[in-house]
């Protein structure tokens, strides 16, 4: 037995009974390595193949290709790891009023989300490689798929994507294949990092991206007419847009249909218990960030992207299809179905080749959406576009700060301040404020626009110390 | 009319300056169960050896090369619904589409069914 607390009556050289040498397990954990193999184990295998060592192992590889230092730290202890990771996470900022979006929104998450997404027959289990054994996880995203089809009013939804920017993206590669044109047109008020992911992916190919500059915040439709012609692949637009402005699409769809290309939404899920569907707009593809349905903030990810569109395009779609269908004995069960579109059949001809989706992310965007329900969606759209009004209200009664006013928004609108937004913005988190998405980084002739974002989770409390504060800040 | 093949297993049968192609019933039995065909596009524009169409089954996805050059002048619209037509009679029934033929000199490139049979029996 030992008796650790006996130690001190022991005399010298007696402490025999620990059952190891704590400078040992320092160096043990010390020295663990990010390697999970022992020396003994290495020279085993080097052995095996013949190799006299790990120099000789690598020796095909030329030098000037090899990695000099992979400068990473000493390895840790789990109880070091563990202080290290508090201290981290320490340093955000847990309480900071938000009134950012940009793409990215605080909305609520009911505690149901986290508790199903949580267990562990969903939440350890990667992409299925005999996936009908998972009958569960097919039908969770079958089921997916059915709710983003209710909400979009799209006929078919694939399994998900990563995010909304790479949805947009593969919905751009979707035109390219249907059409077999090679122009692709993005209308300026596209989330910029949408477009910036769109430009990565069609770098190497031979395909013209046509962006039309914004005006005054909405599609400039002019610009769009003039450049729209049977060149056209697809048309990229979204709603509400990056400076909050919802548009109605229908008559730009006719168009688009008219020189042969398709129409692409991307569309803020949350906006759809209260705006018209991309589909009543006449939308080709639809397409959108996940991260709203029932998944927290956490720098930028990680999230889920969803894609979906008329069924006659259902064999461009990239990504993994579920299907539901009936066993030998007549039982309901999950496939993955029209695998001849992806990798491991189509190899280079794919219609994708990521083809990985966010399943825990998705599951967790089916449950958000199952626990709201209709109803609660269209009570929820509806608050957050009062409480932005309202705000909007309370912003444009500070002096020197006007609201972009050319179209109707939902819960995100622009506001022009007297002095540059950064500036401003740097001012109020000092207040423990988030203030909104400085446009300046994005579009010329913009530094002191605003765009601001008000979620049902702020309260007129919040909203009145924020023009306060704004206010404040302006004045200085 | 005579009938053309190609390495590929294609097939074209002309008369009057139309080519009907389709796959062979080497290439259908092959492929097993149809699931869809992928028609070209009316007025196409394709040229001998390049892809005219694709095709898919329950164990794979190939793509169709077009035997000849030319303009697709029809294609085979009840292959859209019932695409196991191409298992019941890849070389009749299941033509995909007729090609107005750009160059018939092309046909030289191409096998006859004699030939072609002689080279399933190298496979």
């Amino acid at each position: 037995m030992w008796a650790p607390f006996a130690l001190g009556k022991q005399k010298a050289g007696q402490a025999k009974a620990c059952p190891y040498h704590i400078t040992d397990l320092e160096n043990a954990m010390n020295n663990s390595h990010y390697c999970p193999h022992s020396p003994e184990e290495i020279s085993e295998m080097l052995a095996a193949i013949g190799v006299s060592g790990i120099e000789e192992l690598f020796a095909p590889i030329p030098p000037e290709l090899r990695a000099k230092t992979f400068n990473i730290p000493p390895g840790m202890s789990e109880f070091e790891t563990y202080a290290r990771m508090q201290a981290i996470v320490a340093d955000n900022s847990s309480a900071m009023l938000n009134f950012i979006g940009g793409g990215f929104y605080d909305h609520v998450i009911p505690a149901v989300v986290d508790h199903l997404s949580g267990r562990s027959e969903f939440y350890t289990a990667y992409t299925p490689y005999q996936p009908e054994c998972s009958q569960g996880t097919l039908q969770a995203l079958f089921e997916y798929q059915t709710a983003i089809c209710r909400l979009t009013g799209m006929d078919v939804s694939n399994a998900s994507l990563y995010d909304g920017a790479t949805a947009c993206a593969e919905a751009a590669m979707m035109g390219l294949r249907v059409t077999g044109r090679n122009r692709i047109v993005v209308d300026g008020c596209l989330n910029p990092f949408s477009r910036q992911v769109l430009k990565t992916y069609l770098f190497n190919l031979k395909v013209e991206v046509v962006e039309i500059a914004p005006l005054d915040g909405t599609l400039n439709r002019e610009e769009l007419a003039k450049v729209l012609d049977d060149s056209v692949a697809a048309v990229l637009v979204q709603n509400p847009n990056f400076f909050g402005c919802v548009e109605d699409f229908s008559a730009i769809a006719d168009q688009v249909h008219a020189v042969g290309a398709l129409l692409v939404a991307s569309v803020y899920p949350i906006s759809l218990g209260l705006l018209k569907s991309p589909a009543e707009m006449g939308a080709d593809i639809a397409v959108g960030d996940g991260q709203s349905l029932g998944n927290p903030l956490s720098f930028g990810g990680p999230s889920f992207g969803f894609i979906t569109a008329k069924k006659a395009l259902i064999r461009n779609m990239p990504g993994r299809i579920i299907g539901e269908t009936i066993d030998k004995q007549g039982r309901r069960g999950y496939v993955l179905t029209l695998q001849a579109r992806e990798q491991h059949i189509k190899r280079h001809k794919a219609t994708s080749n990521i083809c990985s989706n966010q399943g825990l992310y998705a599951l967790r965007g089916l449950i958000f959406l199952s626990s709201i329900g209709r109803q609660g969606m269209v009570e929820m759209a509806a608050l957050n576009r009062d409480k932005a009004e309202y705000a909007k209200a309370q912003l444009a009664d500070i002096p020197g700060v006007t609201v972009l006013q050319s179209a109707p928004t939902f819960n995100e609108f622009t506001v022009f301040l007297p002095r540059p937004a950064a500036g401003v913005v740097a001012d109020l988190l000092k207040l423990g404020i988030a203030a909104g998405v400085p446009l300046g980084d994005y579009y010329d002739d913009s530094a002191n626009a605003l765009v601001v974002t008000v979620t049902e989770k702020r309260t007129r409390k919040e909203i009145d110390h924020f023009a306060k504060e704004l206010e404040a800040a302006l004045c200085n | 009319m005579s009938t053309y093949f190609t390495k590929e297993h294609e097939w074209v049968k002309v008369k009057e300056g139309i080519g009907a192609v389709g796959i062979s019933e080497h290439a259908a039995h092959e492929l097993g169960d149809v699931t869809f065909v992928e028609l070209p596009k009316m007025d196409k524009i394709v040229k001998q050896f390049e892809v005219l169409g694709s095709i898919e089954s329950v164990k794979a996805a190939s793509d169709i090369y077009a035997p000849i050059s030319g303009k697709v002048v029809k294609v085979n619209e009840a292959l859209n619904n019932t695409p196991e037509i191409v298992n019941e009679s890849a070389e009749d029934a299941g033509w995909m589409a007729w090609i107005e033929i750009a160059d018939e000199s092309e046909l030289k490139n191409l096998m006859t069914s004699e030939q072609y049979e002689e080279f399933l029996k190298t496979l």
